[in-house]
């Protein structure tokens, strides 16, 4: 028992040294990850009815991979040296992991757009005129053999690649899980579960976000939102977040039953200085709501009007955006409000401005969507100059 | 009865007289010794001075680190919370403001086992009087530093092997390698590790490295007017640290974590961490 009103911290662990930066990083990497998933649903799964994200969700993907290092290095305390990882890496850490991680998922995904989009490619490099004709001849590597044969070729290489992809990006987030998880100093972090929710978590972030990002696409281009995608979306990403939402509350059901020495710090984290963010953002408002919006979705699916159908899975997608993005502040961040003495808290309150600040944060979630759209204008993902089955 | 009496002041008087003997005799002690510390106090500080200009982790010359295994011991039961450790190490390591290599705790206990802790500055300027709300029975200091862990948790999440063990059982920072991440600051379960504002890189206690490499103490174990901190060699036979070690009922902190620390305590109670 320690002394009610008494907040003593370690004198050296008054300050947060993974700030908003460290929430964005695994946040960004999810959706990588999640988007990937998605995109594997159809390229490996053949699910039919996920061919029309199919390749966006590829973009998507790639999209904020692009940009998941940014944050890690807005954070560093020495940038230039951020390359050291790769070239010295100590591989007694897991941090050491992170070069090879993600240059092979980077190389793995690369080469799975460039031969998903080869095709449209070749026929762009044929049919544009002046910069761009010299721009899509580049990307098309000097390969313009589009014949039935090699095309069969790339989609049995696509079925592999997808395939070696699945569990690369499980391993590129599961690696994130991992670097909270084995940290043994901290017992809001320090659980084998760490890796699996992350994961999941990433799922979730990444069905949602597509849901979002295909509706908002198809409103502007004034197309008509595919409904079996949207149902099959919905019923994916309720089975997730069912998974995430039990696997978080899991890990904190142990924590309270069994009562060891952390559970009274832990237990003053929740009712305090998470009770918002955790309660009311990644329980309530981020994962009850959409549970029940989801499930009605899916479970009433016949009787739905279209509208209905994409507002209800828009408005679930979002608060899940929200609840991920919750959990990953609860996780990051709450992590770091008590003191390694188990008997103080600090504050974390980022300002606006600041180097690590919110403004940075929103510059990084809203850079990966302009380079999405960017992408989707080199490499259109909707329309196909080709036949619908160049996939 | 008589003779009793008589037998217990001749008793009485031939204390006296001893203890007038002992009073002279410790007088002289104390006197040569004052005046020895008094002496030494300014060459002490002249060559802190001296040493902390120098580069930092940088061993003396001829130096063989096969030959030395360091061990730290702690004997709480004699800090008096005075905070010189702390005042030397931050004159001695530059430490900036605000960062403590090494610090003080003071715990006061009630017979109803409430605890108050503080650590105003690390302890750096003593401690005041306070008033914890309830009635303390028992009271102590606590002097806290890296524990220069044998399992390193630290060293072992350091992406670049910025940190790291030097076979003479201390764990370093090289600040030319690290990227500044901050993973062996959440690695570390003592809060012995900060982000040092100027340089941009982890920073922690390095027992003196620049001083112990050339046969001296560290900083702090030099200032502690008690004797509560002692620095050894376990390598050497006639060590003290190594005797205490081998003989006395010693702790580490966070035993359960399972890092070796070896910074050995005694006397210390059950609500340190």
């Amino acid at each position: 028992m320690f002394f009610e009103g008494i907040n003593f911290l370690f004198p050296n662990d008054m300050y947060v040294h993974w700030s908003l930066m460290i929430v964005m990083y695994p946040y960004i990497t999810g959706l990588v990850a999640g988007a990937f998933i998605v995109s594997s649903m159809y390229h490996v799964f053949g699910k039919e009815e996920f061919r029309p994200i199919g390749r966006y969700s590829l973009l998507t993907s790639l999209a904020f991979l692009l940009c998941a290092t940014l944050p890690l290095l807005n954070h560093l305390g020495h940038p230039e040296r951020a390359l050291n990882i790769m070239v010295t890496p100590k591989f007694s850490s897991a941090m050491a992991g992170f070069g090879v991680l993600y240059s092979f998922y980077l190389l793995i995904l690369l080469l799975e757009v460039w031969l998903v989009f080869r095709q449209d490619i070749v026929e762009y490099a044929r049919t544009s005129t002046g910069f761009w004709r010299w721009f899509y001849k580049i990307l098309a590597l000097g390969v313009y053999d589009v014949s039935e044969k090699a095309l069969e070729n790339d989609h049995k290489v696509i079925t592999v690649l997808a395939a070696i992809g699945i569990p690369a990006a499980c391993m590129l987030h599961g690696y994130v899980g991992f670097l909270f998880g084995g940290i043994k100093a901290n017992p809001w972090w320090s659980t084998a579960l760490m890796p699996v929710i992350f994961l999941v978590s990433a799922v979730v972030s990444g069905i949602a976000a597509l849901v979002v990002f295909y509706q908002i696409a198809m409103k502007m281009r004034g197309e008509k939102i595919d409904q079996p995608c949207i149902s099959s979306m919905a019923r994916l990403l309720w089975l997730f977040m069912i998974l995430t939402v039990t696997l978080e509350l899991l890990e904190i059901i142990t924590l309270a039953y069994e009562k060891a020495e952390e559970w009274e710090v832990i237990h003053t984290l929740l009712t305090n200085q998470l009770s918002f963010s955790f309660f009311s953002l990644q329980m309530i408002l981020g994962a009850l709501i959409p549970f029940i919006l989801l499930m009605t979705v899916v479970l009433m699916d016949r009787h739905l009007r279209d509208p209905l159908r994409n507002t209800l899975t828009f408005v679930a997608s979002s608060l899940l955006l929200i609840q991920v993005f919750a959990m990953r502040w609860n996780v990051v961040i709450g992590g770091q409000l008590f003191s390694k003495s188990f008997r103080g808290f600090r504050d974390y309150h980022p300002h606006f401005l600041e180097k690590e600040g919110v403004l940075a944060a929103v510059m990084l979630a809203v850079l990966p969507c302009i380079l999405l759209v960017v992408l989707n204008r080199i490499l259109p993902a909707f329309t196909s100059k080709t036949s619908p089955q160049s996939e | 009865m008589k003779e009793d009496k008589k037998t217990e002041i001749e008793k009485t008087d031939n204390k006296e007289e001893l203890g007038r003997r002992e009073f002279i005799k410790k007088g002289c002690e104390l006197a040569f010794g004052a005046f020895l510390f008094l002496g030494i106090l300014p060459i002490r500080t002249s060559r802190a001075g001296i040493t902390a200009s120098a580069e930092p982790e940088t061993p003396g010359e001829g130096y063989n680190w096969e030959e030395h295994y360091y061990a730290y011991l702690i004997d709480t039961r004699k800090c008096i919370g005075c905070g010189m450790c702390v005042r030397a190490c931050s004159l001695e390591n530059k430490v900036p403001d605000g960062f403590y290599r090494t610090w003080v705790e003071r715990y006061e206990v009630s017979e109803r086992g409430e605890v108050y802790i503080d650590s105003p500055k690390g302890g750096r300027e003593g401690f005041d009087p306070i008033f914890p709300g309830f009635h303390s029975t028992k009271a102590f200091f606590v002097p806290k530093m890296c524990n220069h862990c044998d399992n390193t948790p630290c060293s072992q999440v350091c992406p670049v092997g910025a940190s790291y063990n030097t076979k003479d059982g201390v764990v370093l920072v090289d600040e030319k390698r690290c990227v500044g991440c901050g993973y062996c600051i959440q690695a570390c379960p003592y809060g012995s590790r900060f982000l040092n504002p100027i340089t941009r890189t982890a920073n922690k206690c390095t027992w003196c490295y620049h001083r112990i490499t050339k046969g001296l103490k560290p900083a702090c174990v030099q200032a502690c007017p008690v004797g509560a901190r002692k620095f050894g060699d376990l390598k050497r036979e006639d060590d003290e640290v190594r005797r205490i070690l081998a003989t006395e009922r010693i702790n580490v902190l966070q035993a359960e974590m399972l890092t070796k620390p070896k910074c050995y305590y005694l006397g210390v109670d059950r609500e340190v961490r």
